[in-house]
């Protein structure tokens, strides 16, 4: 299933969020989304998990606007990891997981076997099916982070979208999510932080700037030194990877100042 | 299910229990009777009077209100994303006192008899809850922590109203409806008041119970919420209607019962889990229970006067709460 930004424009109390953004994330495809802290990257994502209706434009599923599909509907097609996804009342891990199941059902219909088996399933892609019984809110910020990608997953989504899902996580869980987005045949849709990262997990990114697309294309293409330090204002060195050869950057620090 | 024979237990044992205590043997057979439509002996008339006409509708209506404050508060808590929240919070008693007052100073509403008071404050509690509601939504969004606090600012507000009109009052009638409004009582309960109870308290905790997925998914955050195709201000707003309603009619019968619908739903989660499935099945039971007991400690611990319905749920809620609470981890919202 295809996601397409199409000439998207938020205007949330007189701002322009998002401003004609137009991105296409094809099937099976891994789209990072980068940008510096208010750009745009969580906004643009809020209207895919419909927490926003675009003030312009539309967010297209395979050509279908989401505006058209209840919100049920859209909901079997789209899963979402949020930013600060807290959870309210000490549900236990597996509890958590099974509420991706939510717009499957109807009311208070319980799960199918196979439904458990699914949930069972995630939680041990995510390792996190020995926290099973485990309130959620007993869990550090990472394993909190694993549940909630775990939940989005037994969703059965065609697209996934996440906002930061690296964040909590240490290194080793870090790798594993990406490789796990990587190798789920899903169509992704990731706002990253770290542009290594994201340049190992993505096939394309696409880097926004006070609301606009600036660039978009292979990470290889797109992460150029001039680009970091125009969108970023960093300095960074850009180098091959010695075994994939996709682009890494080296940041410099600036000298600091000398009286 | 023990919970389902405890409370019928008490039930009996409440009707049985009083001022003039009554065998349990006799309460049966005379609620037999009133239930077949067989005789009673001319012997036994008042003492059938007693518990047919005085204390059954009384224990009926103190089961259904404790019963219907916990289911409502869990769905508060959960609506509102706030564990400090209770049936009250949206200034539906405030409401419903300011209605009472009104009705018993000004004699309007005179035409409804003896139901003028109770639609009095029915009426208020709506208005206020609608009040709220009003001035807390912003373009359709209904922010919970913007819903309590109007709620809570709506609260002071009626209250400030009603100092004033029971100052202007001219009787003393004024402030023992007052009294009666903000301590809570069944001593008013009747047959003719307990089928609407019962029908909208009834519904209203199968309607809430049939939604417990949704209050599940709502504790995930507004952002997951919508995200699980739960949008989350639409279903606040059917939410705050279901409730409005139910504490209204409550409040209307038995004035604002303070600390069930706080402390109950707290007390369920910390036995059976936060799962709202569990939580509103065994909720209302053990909210009736409560109540009974409550209520019978009430009226028979210095008998014949009756204690404050608010005073004994807080006496005894208050350690059974905070034992349960250090015996095992309880958590709300990470605090």
């Amino acid at each position: 299933m295809e996601l397409s930004f199409d000439e998207v424009t938020v205007v949330v109390n007189g701002r322009n969020l998002v401003e004609s953004l137009s991105l296409r994330v094809g099937s099976g495809e891994v789209v990072g989304l980068v940008g510096p802290n208010g750009s745009g990257k969580s906004t643009a994502l809020r209207c895919v998990y419909r927490a926003l209706a675009p003030s312009g434009g539309a967010v297209r599923v395979d050509r279908l606007a989401l505006t058209s599909l209840t919100p049920r509907e859209s909901a079997r097609a789209v899963a979402a990891l949020t930013q600060n996804g807290t959870v309210d009342l000490d549900f236990t891990v597996e509890e958590v997981v099974a509420l991706g199941r939510a717009p499957h059902l109807r009311g208070n219909q319980p799960l199918s076997g196979r439904e458990r088996a699914l949930v069972a399933r995630a939680m041990h892609r995510l390792d996190v099916a020995h926290l099973a019984r485990r309130g959620v809110l007993t869990l550090s910020g990472g394993e909190r982070q694993r549940v909630l990608v775990a939940r989005a997953l037994v969703q059965e989504p065609e697209i996934l979208v996440l906002d930061e899902p690296t964040n909590h996580l240490d290194v080793r869980h870090q790798i594993g999510l990406l490789a796990l987005l990587r190798g789920a045949g899903l169509t992704v849709l990731v706002v990253l932080h770290d542009l290594n990262l994201a340049a190992a997990a993505c096939d394309r990114l696409g880097v926004l700037a006070h609301g606009r697309l600036v660039a978009t294309g292979p990470p290889g293409e797109v992460l150029t030194a001039g680009l970091v330090r125009e969108v970023f204002g960093v300095e960074a060195t850009v180098v091959p990877h010695p075994l994939t050869g996709g682009p890494q950057l080296l940041y410099t620090l600036p000298a600091p100042p000398t009286n | 299910m023990v919970l389902v024979i405890l409370l019928v237990g008490s039930v009996l044992l409440a009707i049985s229990l009083g001022p003039a205590p009554v065998p349990p043997g006799d309460t049966a057979r005379f609620l037999w009777a009133a239930l077949s439509g067989g005789r009673v002996a001319a012997a036994d008339a008042t003492t059938y009077q007693i518990i047919w006409e005085i204390r059954t509708p009384r224990v009926l209506l103190a089961a259904l209100v404790g019963a219907g404050l916990s289911a409502v508060g869990v769905a508060i808590q959960a609506m509102v994303r706030n564990a400090l929240a209770d049936p009250f919070v949206l200034g539906i008693s405030s409401g419903a006192s300011v209605g009472a007052v009104s009705v018993t100073v000004t004699g309007g509403l005179a035409g409804l008899g003896i139901y003028a008071v109770s639609t009095g404050a029915f009426a208020g509690a709506l208005l206020a809850a609608a009040l709220v509601y009003l001035a807390s939504s912003r373009g359709g969004a209904l922010s919970p922590l913007r819903l309590v606090l109007t709620g809570v600012t709506v609260s002071f507000g009626l209250q400030a109203v009603m100092s004033v009109i029971i100052y202007l009052a001219p009787n003393s009638e004024a402030t023992s409806t007052v009294l009666y409004w903000t301590m809570g009582s069944f001593g008013a309960a009747s047959w003719a008041a307990l089928p609407v109870v019962a029908t909208v308290v009834t519904l209203g905790a199968v309607l809430l119970h049939r939604r417990s997925r949704t209050l599940d998914v709502l504790a995930l955050g507004d952002e997951t919420a919508a995200s699980l195709g739960v949008g989350p201000d639409r279903h606040r707003r059917l939410l705050l209607v279901l409730a409005s309603l139910m504490t209204g009619v409550m409040v209307a019968v038995s004035g604002a019962i303070s600390f069930v619908g706080l402390v109950m739903p707290h007390l369920v989660r910390l036995v059976v889990g936060a799962g709202h499935a569990r939580v509103l099945a065994i909720a209302p039971l053990a909210g009736a229970l409560f109540m009974v007991w409550v209520d019978l400690i009430a009226r028979t611990l210095v008998a014949p006067r009756e204690l404050p319905l608010g005073a004994i749920t807080a006496l005894i809620g208050v350690p059974v709460f905070i034992v349960l609470m250090r015996r095992k981890s309880y958590v709300f919202g990470g605090r």
